[in-house]
């Protein structure tokens, strides 16, 4: 039998560099999951070049038949199960000082991401390794950036843009009821907010496209979502103390379309839509209800009536 | 830092006569003082005013 072939470092380093780098890049890509602390930072740069590490390693152990490095692959899953955890605990604490918060199930969306990301790292590092190990150092610079796109690619989420049109929407008031188009938000008791509401007030509508992006636009998770996201870049008008201006987003339950109204230092309605359209959609609220819908009424009329 | 949320906290109205029980009940005599009254609740209870449009304004903490 031939002895194992060397293990190769060279691979080993090129994957791991590629890991990290990728994981730095990513830390980049998204202000809203952007870590606002060096801690933060150093952190996930810390649990990226782990992730990196374990994929970088695996081909070049396999090669030189270290099977024990290989299952130490294993352990990775409940490493990066604890980031989950830790975003998800961080981000909780954080929302009771929240004057918008971001609500449990973005909480969960954005901790899943932290997650994931250390997933594709460890992916990119091992194709990375694979790679520079079989067909040499310079085709290893390449398939980690090929890797890095398609990744960023596949694993980009869908935005509200795309199952909704956004539209500025008249503020007004039915006696103490604010309004924002046609849909009643909130009944507001005194006169002074009142005043500041029409004053300062941005109303805009979310109009879904298809029946799927009425139910998910029904989902309060994605609301508050979009809420929160809005009163971050556009800057809320309020403190505290000021209950009145807590941004609501209701329903018109005949056309399902959503309204809110916010209370903000910028009125730029462009700024608003953009904002908008730009908000992930939730793993929770993504619906695929009408397609369902439709499935159960064609088996239905398959069976035809039942006794 | 415990909260009541969702109940309501106290009352501004102008018809005492119209409300009852066991909540903070305050009476005044115009719309101006009730907005005045009830602002000031409204920031020292960090509570939202809302207007039963008839005379009456609660305090509830959502």
């Amino acid at each position: 039998m031939n002895p194992a072939p060397a293990f190769d470092v060279r691979a080993f380093v090129v994957g791991l560099a590629a890991g990290v780098i990728a994981r730095y890049l990513m830390l980049r890509i998204d202000y809203r999951q952007y870590p606002g602390y060096p801690h933060g930072y150093v952190s996930h740069i810390t649990h990226g070049f782990l992730a990196a590490g374990l994929g970088a390693i695996a081909w070049p152990a396999l090669i030189s038949k270290e099977l024990s490095a290989f299952t130490f692959l294993a352990l990775a899953a409940t490493q990066f199960r604890d980031i989950r955890r830790m975003e998800r605990e961080a981000l909780g604490l954080q929302e009771q000082t929240e004057l918008v918060k971001r609500g449990v199930d973005y909480i969960e969306g954005i901790a899943k991401v932290f997650e994931a990301r250390n997933y594709l790292v460890m992916f990119i590092a091992a194709v990375s390794s694979v790679v520079a190990h079989q067909w040499g150092l310079l085709s290893g610079v390449i398939a980690p950036a090929a890797a890095y796109l398609a990744t960023v690619h596949l694993a980009r989420g869908r935005q509200i843009g795309r199952i909704a049109r956004v539209k500025p929407a008249k503020v007004s008031f039915d006696g103490p009821l604010l309004k924002v188009g046609n849909i009643g938000l909130m009944n507001i008791g005194l006169e002074a907010d009142r005043k500041v509401v029409l004053e300062h007030g941005l109303g805009a509508v979310l109009q879904p496209i298809t029946p799927d992006a009425r139910r998910t636009l029904a989902d309060v998770g994605q609301r508050q979502a979009i809420l929160h996201d809005v009163a971050t870049v556009l800057g809320l008008r309020k403190d505290v103390d000021t209950v009145a201006f807590t941004p609501l987003a209701r329903r018109d339950l005949e056309t399902g379309e959503v309204g809110f109204v916010v209370v903000v230092e910028e009125p730029d309605f462009e700024v608003l839509a953009e904002v908008v359209r730009a908000v992930p959609l939730l793993e929770s609220a993504r619906s695929r209800a009408a397609h369902l819908l439709q499935r159960v009424r064609r088996q239905g009329e398959r069976l035809g009536p039942r006794p | 830092m415990p909260s009541i949320e969702n109940a309501i906290l106290a009352v501004v109205t102008q018809h005492p006569k119209e409300v009852s029980g066991g909540l903070p009940v305050f009476i005044v005599q115009d719309d101006a003082a009730a907005q005045r009254v009830a602002g000031s609740l409204s920031h020292i209870l960090d509570a939202m005013v809302h207007d039963l449009q008839n005379g009456t304004l609660i305090l509830v903490r959502h």
